[in-house]
């Protein structure tokens, strides 16, 4: 309760400001406080789809504005007829009820005139969708996992393979949306740590899957949009045909951060993909932890607390109070239990019943460091260490 | 006032009307004060039952629908946190498919289809009791849900696993809730067909009743056919949740996906269950306004069972993107689109029956020419959201949020109100201020547009349903359709203190039994209000089953 309080009395103060803000947008036109459009992602009072930049965004642009102008047709036939008839054959104006009420030729007519309208409108439709499922020939393949609320990628074929890596929301960005005032960027809610990267005029083949619950890969200027389904796989396709960033979201409601694990694409030329591919590779190399590697305590701990921040934080806040339904890890008996086995089983598989998602993906040294930081913060100071190899045994 | 508030204990006799000798007759077992309402067997009060439960609960989905426009009235969170946020979408969602719309129909059903087949009640009626006094212990338990630990379940109303499988025990009251809904629709189904198949008055064919009857006889249909298939999904996933199986859960080996298609092979004809109905208030008005018979009954009749058969062939279009293959999405969306024919047919024999009529405006009629115009834009982007290409781009945007409240909105409720102008004064006996149906009318119509109409923009510039919060570009669009939406809240607010409320209690101009100049059908043949009872002897009917004779 008191936290809407807060919330209402920020609300007000939102208000005020976006009053403000929109009576000196009004005087000086293209003000400084104005969002714009971003360019690859929404525009701003954009009215139509995305600008496409790949053959099937064209061809579903086309099919839209063509379905838009038949249905606009019918719509002003149809109710240019029945608006005249509500002006004409009024009773006011003395008209006398005519007494028809049926006409096996008329029925049948406006049953197979919309028939045959409709055939029209499938056959073009058709071509789409058939070019729309073609995953085959792709030129990079990369598997797109939904997690509870963020995105992996792994580049599974093709120039970058062996590439992986996590894209989350921006965590300023999230702070700013719970500040109920947030910063008027024009990426908000859009910006992420590590876009996808992937080359121009090439086709890239999107294999989306999950680890918890459904999610929706979607970019809109590519016109793409794939459920990605724990437990199974799922394919689609874009070919983008223009350098640049572009944007997207979530689309399939997983749960209470939805709206927070966007989707950045970086289009880049043959050359750039190629050294970004070296850069990637030599970091991923560089950043490895060998799970044998044997840590100190501090080291462990500093690691945590960024493993902390990135993943745990959204939900068990940063003073590990948790909130709700979410259990707090300040004073929690799993954390300061001697025996780190539950603890590791409980990020390792989840507690599905208690909201609580898998985090198997995060690597051992990472979950080792973050039980280390909760087991030594805020009030819990039990002085234990888990070491990689404790969780790599888990693992098994 | 007579079927609507018990003012003397007893239903209105002292009206003074031609039927009182009739009901004093039956004083000694009609039930009066709250025994008249629990006990309630007389198909009349069942209908009042249900139509004022629904308004509750409209009312209660209303107020949850208005927190998601307040929170999204701006960007950033002010209000709520996106849990609870998700807990307002999706039980907006269920409310007002379970609790508002469906049970209104319901109650329309029970009002009417007596009355315009010249039976004398429900062919079951203690079962009828039943089916509503349901509603309230599944009511009180969704509503009830919000204060359970973890809060109301929040994986939408569609209830997608394993989503499902992470909410905490209000999910397993929801549920439950919806077991019961569902036992009470289908109980209440069973009744309209039989009494619709059994006890029509001598000389009502099939062919020659009213179509508000004809629609609910196929809409029962449907509902006996797909309830069971919800019960069904939502057992599976209780059963996932609770009793280790996995149908849904993938950690077992089930299949996600295969809960949608069960979903929606029960959510697609529930669609229709919401619609034709509305179809059938709307092809009783449109006549008795344009003072001509309908144009293509029988065409009407047949589009209408055209709807509801295609409606079982089409459940996967709300799943191209889950990944179908071709022939999948091809046929899907075939089907779907085909459905636009026997639609159109509908719309164009209104148009026709309005044609070279003779019309006038009264607030019924002003609410089933808005149904038309409204309901035709719904149907127009449901043509386009068919297409799977461009479903692809729009699948889970606000343009399915506008596409399907064009057609529930301005569709199924816009029918309701229409239906509660035109057939209130019979029901209440008395009549209803037209300045007012007119300010109902006109601040509703303009409201639903300013709110939704938005929101295909959202949705074309990709804006994701069930989003607590948005990019900046967005934000207009959203202050508008919020403004909207407060506006249209309040008009339904006015609709009830200064329309049903003055109804109910016996305020305004006496009805007439027949207070529209050509309306036709066995429920003008009877005084307004409505006596208790009605047609306890079948009355004779002339040759076109409209008027009793003798």
């Amino acid at each position: 309760m008191t936290m809407m309080n807060a919330r209402v009395q920020s609300a007000s103060r939102g208000w005020a400001q976006r009053a403000a803000a929109a009576a000196m947008a009004t005087l000086a036109t293209g003000s400084a406080f104005a969002v714009n459009d971003l360019k690859g992602g929404p525009g701003v009072n954009q009215l139509n789809l995305h600008e496409p930049v790949t053959r099937i965004a064209a061809d579903q642009m086309w099919l839209h504005n063509f379905m838009l102008i038949v249905c606009l047709v019918i719509f002003v036939a149809v109710f240019g007829v029945m608006f005249y008839s509500i002006f004409k054959h009024r009773k006011s104006k003395g008209a006398v009820s005519a007494n028809f009420h049926e006409s096996v030729a008329v029925e049948i007519a406006w049953t197979v005139v919309p028939l045959l309208i409709v055939i029209g409108m499938a056959l073009p439709a058709t071509k789409v969708v058939v070019a729309m499922k073609d995953t085959t020939n792709a030129d990079v393949t990369i598997k797109a996992t939904g997690y509870q609320w963020k995105w992996g990628y792994d580049y599974l074929k093709g120039e970058g393979e062996g590439i992986g890596f996590l894209a989350t929301l921006d965590t300023d960005q999230r702070e700013s949306s719970n500040s109920g005032h947030p910063e008027k960027v024009d990426n908000y809610l859009l910006k992420v740590d590590n876009p996808l990267v992937v080359p121009v005029d090439k086709k890239v083949r999107i294999i989306t899957t999950a680890n918890d619950v459904i999610h929706a890969w979607m970019v809109p200027a590519f016109g793409v949009k794939q459920d990605a389904i724990p437990g199974f796989v799922r394919d689609t396709w874009f070919k983008a045909e223009k350098i640049g960033d572009y944007y997207g979201q979530c689309a399939e409601l997983c749960g209470k951060e939805h709206a927070y694990m966007p989707i950045h694409v970086k289009v880049v030329s043959a050359d750039d993909y190629t050294k970004w591919v070296d850069g990637k590779k030599k970091e991923m190399a560089a950043k490895a932890d060998d799970p044998n590697k044997v840590w100190e305590q501090a080291a462990l701990i500093a690691r945590g607390e960024k493993v902390y921040a990135a993943n745990c934080a959204v939900c068990h806040k940063a003073d590990g109070s948790g909130a709700g339904p979410i259990k707090p890890l300040d004073k929690s008996p799993v954390v300061l239990a001697e025996n780190h086995m539950e603890q590791m089983q409980v990020l390792l598989n989840g507690r599905m019943d208690k909201g609580m998602p898998a985090w198997k993906q995060l690597s051992d040294t990472e979950i080792a460091a973050v039980i280390t930081y909760t087991k030594n913060s805020w009030s819990n100071k039990t002085g234990q260490t888990v070491q990689p190899a404790e969780v790599l045994a888990a693992r098994k | 006032m007579s079927a609507v508030l018990p003012p003397h204990g007893v239903h209105g006799g002292h009206d003074g009307h031609a039927h009182d000798h009739h009901d004093d007759h039956h004083d000694h077992h009609a039930p009066s004060g709250w025994r008249r309402w629990v006990f309630a067997t007389n198909h009349k009060d069942i209908g009042t039952l249900y139509l004022l439960f629904s308004f509750a609960m409209l009312m209660v989905g209303g107020v949850l629908a208005l927190c998601i426009r307040a929170e999204l009235f701006q960007p950033g969170l002010q209000f709520f946190n996106p849990e609870l946020f998700n807990q307002f979408t999706t039980m907006h969602g269920l409310i007002m498919v379970f609790g508002a719309i469906m049970p209104a129909f319901v109650g329309f059903a029970n009002w009417m289809i007596p009355l315009q087949i010249g039976a004398s009640d429900m062919a079951f009626a203690r079962m009828n009791n039943f089916s509503f006094w349901l509603l309230i212990p599944a009511a009180l338990m969704l509503v009830g849900s919000f204060f359970m630990p973890g809060g109301a379940p929040a994986a939408g109303w569609t209830l997608y696993a394993p989503l499902t499988l992470q909410m905490g025990p209000s999910m397993d009251a929801g549920i439950f809730a919806m077991h019961i809904m569902g036992a009470s629709s289908i109980m209440g189904s069973i009744n309209i067909i039989v009494t619709i198949l059994n006890m029509r008055a001598p000389g009502m064919t099939l062919m020659k009743m009213p179509m508000f009857a004809w629609t609910w006889l196929i809409t029962a249909y449907l509902l006996i056919a797909v309830m069971p298939v919800l019960a069904g999904a939502i057992t599976m996933t209780l059963t996932d949740r609770h009793f280790g199986t996995a149908f849904f859960n993938p950690a077992g080996g089930g299949d996600p996906v295969m809960y949608q298609h069960i979903f929606w092979f029960f959510g697609h004809p529930e669609v229709y269950i919401m619609i034709l109905p509305a179809f059938g208030i709307i092809s009783q008005i449109v006549p008795a306004f344009a003072r001509k018979r309908l144009f293509g009954y029988a065409s009407m009749v047949y589009a209408t069972a055209s709807i509801a058969i295609l409606s079982f062939i089409v459940w996967a279009h709300h799943m191209f993107a889950t990944g179908m293959p071709v022939t999948g999405q091809l046929f899907f969306m075939y089907a779907t689109m085909l459905i636009a024919v026997p639609t159109g047919v509908k719309i164009f024999n209104w148009l026709a029956t309005m044609w070279r009529g003779s019309m006038t405006f009264e607030t019924p009629m002003l609410f089933a020419v808005g149904f038309i115009f409204v309901f035709t834009m719904g149907g127009f982007t449901g043509l386009i959201l068919a297409m799977a290409p461009i479903d692809i781009q729009l699948q889970d945007t606000y343009y399915v949020v506008a596409h399907f409240h064009y057609v529930l909105v301005a569709g199924s409720l816009y029918a309701l109100f229409a239906g509660v102008y035109y057939w209130g004064p019979k029901w209440t006996g008395v009549m209803y201020s037209e300045t007012r149906g007119k300010i109902h009318f006109w601040g509703s119509l303009i409201a639903f547009n300013v709110t939704f109409f938005p929101m295909h923009f959202l949705g074309l510039a990709g804006m994701p349903r069930r989003y607590a919060d948005y990019p900046m570009q967005f934000a207009d669009f959203n202050a508008i359709a919020s403004v909207g939406a407060f506006w249209f809240g309040l008009m339904q607010v006015y609709f009830f203190l200064f329309i049903v409320v003055p109804m109910m209690r016996g305020k305004g101009p006496k009805a007439p039994q027949k207070p529209w100049e050509a309306a036709e059908g066995l429920e003008w043949e009877i005084p307004s209000p409505a006596p208790f009872h009605t047609f306890e002897e079948p009355p004779k009917l002339n040759a076109a089953a409209t008027k009793i004779v003798g």
